[in-house]
């Protein structure tokens, strides 16, 4: 994305203090850092494995959505779950766009999510059993996702930030949708009801592991925010996530399943905000390291319609340097 | 999988009728016609615009960032080139 030349292009950089030193000042200072400007290769390398996992997990997020399309109970839901599984799908090519301007391939990362090397958020390991599972994952996921991604708007490298802008517009959508669906599920039957926090009951613990790991144990956490890739850390998200959404339950007479729940006016600065219980991560790591219920069936998906995709690439390739050869003899026999 | 990459292209858009078409990204198409196409798809689910053009990536040809120096900054001390240089007494009115 955003105009390049890049690919191919030597990008090594010679580190010396005085290099690294005049980056950090433009950091400081605010500035954007473009994909032909000099930049240190661990920047570079952070910002790949991060909007690379940022495009997959846009793509794989499809999958549990995908699922239900066929049996949305109403048109006007069917037509916003359409709308919002083919708008992650554009968020996912934004982003990988994106991350094509730091010289990787697109074909590269393909390959590195299909073997397992790079992740994707690992909430998307989680099934989609009900139809209320589909207002969870609006409500919370994209709320979650949200929280994320508004500060990535302000990201120091360009293409990421601008892709996040875009980005950003176009989910508030999203949650707004999967919230009205919990919100219908929630004044109907009793049934219905039960539906409905059975699904926040699954769905909101792995949204709040969505932030990832605590401060304290965040292995990339410094240096981003020092890049300004990052602008508020893991634990300020999930609090600020917390604060937004429990009242968001309430309105709607569901509840948080969290019995150590309760306000405190003393939290954020005086401002008053949620304590929440601990969160169980050893759940998380398991999911990550592909223990979750659904890490086999993500990939395989991702794998078959890579395979099923293959003659449609190579067709496409084929027939546009047929058409290529024939338009260049039809040109010199005309010239002849 | 295939060896042979996907070539990359910019997608510009106008929003409407009377403005520039401007670069919004890029995608990935054998020939222009699917770029269009996917560019119609990526680019403007919303009411993006009325104008597509897709250029191959390779063409574009970028001015090369280490010599933005030499080739922008000429222009910062030109402040006479700016109206707001002259003075002009209130009494003139809009000018």
């Amino acid at each position: 994305m955003y105009s390049q030349g890049l690919i191919g292009a030597d990008t090594t950089t010679e580190e010396t203090e005085e290099f690294l030193a005049a980056f950090q000042a433009r950091i400081d200072r605010e500035e954007k850092i473009e994909p032909n400007d000099p930049m240190p290769a661990a920047y570079r390398k952070t910002l790949i494995r991060q909007i690379g996992q940022h495009a997959h997990s846009e793509i794989v997020g499809m999958l549990p959505e995908g699922n239900w399309i066929t049996r949305a109970p109403s048109l006007r839901r069917k037509l916003a779950l359409l709308a919002k599984v083919q708008d992650e799908g554009g968020h996912g090519l934004y982003l990988y766009s994106a991350a094509e301007t730091l010289g990787v391939s697109r074909e590269q990362m393909t390959e590195e999510l299909l073997c397992g090397k790079a992740k994707y958020s690992s909430i998307f390991n989680y099934p989609t059993p009900t139809w209320a599972d589909i207002g969870a994952i609006g409500w919370l996921v994209d709320g979650a996702a949200i929280m994320n991604q508004v500060p990535l708007c302000r990201c120091s490298f360009g293409p990421y930030a601008r892709a996040m802008v875009r980005i950003c517009k176009e989910e508030s959508f999203h949650q707004r949708q999967g919230y009205e669906l919990m919100m219908a599920l929630a004044k109907g039957t009793p049934e219905q009801k039960e539906m409905a926090q059975d699904a926040l009951n699954r769905w909101w613990w792995p949204s709040l592991m969505m932030f990832g790991p605590s401060d304290s144990d965040s292995s990339h956490s410094d240096q981003s925010m020092k890049w300004k890739i990052k602008r508020f850390s893991n634990d300020e998200l999930r609090q600020k996530f917390v604060d937004a959404t429990v009242p968001q339950a309430e309105l709607i007479g569901l509840t948080m399943p969290d019995p150590d729940l309760k306000w405190n006016a003393q939290k954020n600065n005086g401002q008053g905000g949620y304590d929440f219980g601990e969160i169980d991560w050893s759940e998380f790591w398991r999911v990550v390291k592909g223990g979750g219920p659904m890490n086999k069936d993500r990939i395989s998906a991702r794998q078959k319609a890579w395979d099923d995709g293959a003659w449609v690439r190579e067709a496409a390739l084929a027939h546009a340097e047929k058409r290529r050869t024939r338009a260049q003899a039809a040109t010199l026999e005309a010239a002849e | 999988m295939s060896t042979q990459h996907m070539p990359l292209w910019e997608v510009f858009i106008r929003p409407r009728t009377g403005l520039h078409h401007k670069h919004v990204g890029s995608i990935h198409a054998s020939d222009a016609e699917m770029a269009l196409q996917a560019a119609r798809d990526v680019y403007t689910r919303r009411e993006e615009g009325n104008s597509i053009w897709v250029v191959p990536s390779k063409d574009i040809i970028a001015s090369d960032p280490d010599k933005a120096a030499e080739n922008f900054d000429p222009a910062g001390d030109k402040v006479y080139r700016h109206p707001s240089f002259y003075d002009i007494p209130d009494e003139v009115g809009h000018m």
